[in-house]
């Protein structure tokens, strides 16, 4: 059986590339597309979790998170859309209007 | 002690007046709002001789409306008392007052603001009879301040002549400075007595605890109160006001500036007589400065040209001697030269009054003259007035003069010096009365003439009050004759209040007689130097005045440039001040405070607002580091 530890690591990989993602990318999708991945490593963590303790509650959180992230992913492409059709740019350092 | 709700009407229907005035005046009319003016005075005088015929000498009404303020353990109702001095006030405020009103009928009947005139002539009436009727002394307090307020609204009340609003102004705030002292000589004594634990304000309670205060407390209590009576009642060093104050209408000067309102302070004192007697230090300074005040007043009356002003002085000279009277400790006595010469000085006011009305609005008396065939009737009043200002035998001053000046000597604080201060002014006093009666009434009329040709006697509705007054004027004296002849009700009648060692001492009759001699002695004298002056035509005036080269006259004509001297010693330091806070410390120091903090906070805020960049991934990146620090210091722990 694979350790714990493993899991833990691959999930905390994840995460730090999906921060990097959002930190760094000059594109709203991708932006987006990094959120989801940070939110799937946490994920993996709760199921990780789950099985390493013998317990349902991490399970059940996960699919709590599934949803929010599709709803968050609904959202969040619409704004994406709305803002492009008025902009013509994805690039997020173009959208900084909401400032003194 | 009986409960009387009919005392709260007295003050109360003046009040209604006023209000009725205010808010329907213009729809009622002039001529009828003067009349309900008239009658809401009439009405209350009325009242107040009801319940002056109903009260025994020793006996006090009393009426509780409510509870005005309950503070445990301090308490002070609105409450009205009537006794002995009490009642005498009502009536000299209520009828003299409605005297007063009637004959503005008369004065003020062709004046646009005539229903504003009555409105605050109603207002004062309310307040004056709160101030005599009050059953505490905060009470008391509220119709000092209230009469201040009238008397500044009446004195501007011409307000489109600059002078006047001066005048007003000045009255208010010399008024304030006496006031000043009198609210801290209130606070002083409720910070004593509660001390004591007595935490009362109401005159029989006061009275029963005064002995309970230690001397030296009495005596800076008593002095600030005295500063207030100072203020109102017009004595050195707060005299200054009165003499502007004549810038009002004349019914006002007489009304509150000669009957009433500037009694006030003898009034108090001597409603607090309790008080005072307790510190002989506050009477000695009392005494000092009565006599002085009366004698200097006098004096500048002499060489005043002005109708009013001249009376504006007598005035000042009569009110210290009712504060000479306090002085010695003969507060009856003081009382009753209160009630006889508001008959009397009222009566010169009104007369006055008719002259100026006669010759339209001249108050010079370098313009008037012969006058006494114009106005007949104006003429006898005013004659009698003056004779009994002077004290000439029988009349209302002879009687209350006397027992002042008996009392400088021989009361129980009284002495040689008092005396002879009193006893001057009384000649001086005649000498400056016939000096103006004869300047108006006689010798060839000196006014123009287009004037000339149209003096008349005023309407009855201003000569009946003249000849009410005069007729007071004789008769309001009988009732307190010395004892050689036939006693006085009014000692009688004011004893149980006063005690009878403060209202006389009947031993060394033939000395009593003796100074009434000289009294009268020097009054004719005063009386003789103006006939001769003014009547005969000496040329003494011109001599005296020329006398010494000049330097005296100016001085008194000048009034001893105590305006002059104040203006260089309080006003202009002060205004100077003033200008100085306003235009250099408000701008430079104030407004630069707040500038400047206002300043460095936009200054640095051209810093600070970089780190607000707009940019998502900027607020995220600082997020993230706040995330890891937190997270750090949570591990690191």
């Amino acid at each position: 059986m694979v350790p714990l530890d493993y899991y833990l690591i691959l999930s905390a990989a994840l995460f730090v590339i999906g921060v990097a993602g959002v930190v760094i990318r000059r594109n709203i999708i991708v932006i987006l597309m990094s959120v989801e991945l940070m939110l799937n490593a946490v994920n993996l963590t709760f199921i990780a979790f789950s099985r390493s303790l013998g317990t349902m509650d991490g399970q059940v959180i996960v699919f709590f998170v599934m949803t929010v992230a599709a709803a968050e992913a609904v959202i969040g492409l619409a704004i994406v859309i709305a803002a492009f059709r008025h902009r013509q740019t994805l690039d997020p350092q173009e959208m900084q209007l909401l400032k003194w | 002690m009986e409960n009387y709700s009919l005392l709260r009407f007295i003050p109360l229907i003046p009040l209604l007046g006023t209000a009725v005035n205010i808010f329907f005046g213009a729809r009622l009319g002039r001529k009828n709002a003067g009349l309900l003016a008239c009658a809401a005075v009439g009405l209350s005088f009325l009242i107040s001789l009801y319940l002056f015929w109903l009260l025994p000498a020793s006996g006090l009404f009393r009426d509780a409306v409510f509870t005005w303020i309950d503070s445990p353990p301090f308490k002070a109702e609105l409450a009205f008392q009537v006794d002995a001095l009490s009642a005498v006030m009502l009536l000299v405020v209520t009828g003299i007052g409605f005297l007063i009103h009637l004959y503005s009928l008369g004065y003020m009947g062709r004046d646009e603001g005539m229903v504003r005139y009555f409105a605050y002539l109603n207002l004062f009436i309310f307040f004056m009879l709160l101030l005599v009727m009050a059953d505490n002394l905060l009470l008391l307090f509220v119709g000092w301040e209230g009469v201040g307020l009238c008397s500044y609204l009446l004195i501007g009340f011409w307000h489109q002549d600059h002078v006047n609003t001066i005048a007003g102004n000045k009255a208010f705030i010399v008024n304030r400075i006496g006031d000043f002292g009198f609210l801290l000589g209130i606070l002083l004594l409720v910070w004593e007595l509660g001390g004591q634990g007595v935490w009362t304000l109401d005159f029989p309670g006061l009275k029963e605890s005064a002995p309970l205060l230690r001397p030296e407390k009495v005596t800076l209590i008593t002095l600030l109160l005295f500063l207030g009576a100072t203020g109102k009642s017009a004595q050195i060093p707060l005299y200054v006001w009165l003499p502007d104050a004549m810038q009002g209408p004349t019914p006002v000067s007489a009304l509150i500036h000669a009957a009433t309102m500037v009694t006030a302070g003898v009034y108090m004192t001597a409603r607090l007589h309790f008080l005072f007697s307790l510190a002989p230090a506050t009477l000695g300074v009392i005494a000092a400065v009565g006599a002085l005040t009366a004698l200097f007043a006098a004096t500048i009356a002499l060489t005043q040209n002005d109708i009013k002003r001249v009376l504006a002085y007598s005035t000042v000279s009569q009110l210290g001697y009712m504060f000479l009277a306090v002085g010695v400790g003969a507060f009856g006595a003081a009382i009753f030269h209160l009630f006889t010469h508001a008959f009397f000085k009222a009566c010169l006011f009104l007369g006055a009054g008719s002259v100026i009305h006669a010759l339209q609005g001249e108050q010079d008396m370098r313009k008037m003259g012969g006058l006494s065939s114009y106005l007949p009737t104006t003429y006898r009043t005013y004659l009698i007035a003056a004779l009994a200002i002077s004290g000439a035998p029988l009349t209302a001053g002879f009687f209350s003069k006397d027992q002042i000046l008996w009392q400088a000597y021989a009361g129980p604080h009284g002495s040689v010096w008092l005396w002879l201060a009193a006893w001057i002014t009384a000649g001086l006093t005649a000498c400056y009365m016939f000096r103006q009666l004869f300047l108006v009434f006689h010798g060839k009329c000196r006014a123009a003439p287009e004037v000339k040709a149209h003096i008349h006697e005023s309407p009855a509705v201003m000569t009946a009050p003249l000849v009410v007054l005069a007729a007071g004027s004789i008769f309001a004296g009988w009732l307190g004759s010395p004892d050689f002849l036939w006693g006085s009700a009014w000692n009688h009648w004011l004893e149980p209040l006063f005690g009878a060692a403060e209202t006389g001492h009947h031993d060394e009759q033939s000395k009593e007689i003796l100074f009434l001699l000289l009294t009268l002695a020097v009054a004719g004298g005063g009386f003789y130097l103006a006939y001769l002056s003014y009547f005969r035509g000496a040329r003494l005036p011109e001599r005296l005045s020329s006398w010494g080269g000049g330097g005296l006259y100016r001085c008194l004509f000048h009034k001893y440039y105590v305006d002059e001297l104040y203006d260089l010693v309080a006003v202009r330091p002060f205004t100077f001040f003033s200008g100085w806070l306003a235009g250099v410390f408000d701008l430079e120091v104030i407004d630069a405070v707040v500038n400047g903090v206002a300043d460095r906070v936009r200054g640095s805020s051209f810093f600070w607002r970089e780190l607000q960049t707009g940019n998502v991934q900027h607020y995220l990146l600082a997020f993230l580091a706040g995330a890891v620090v937190v997270f750090g210091y949570f591990l690191g722990r």
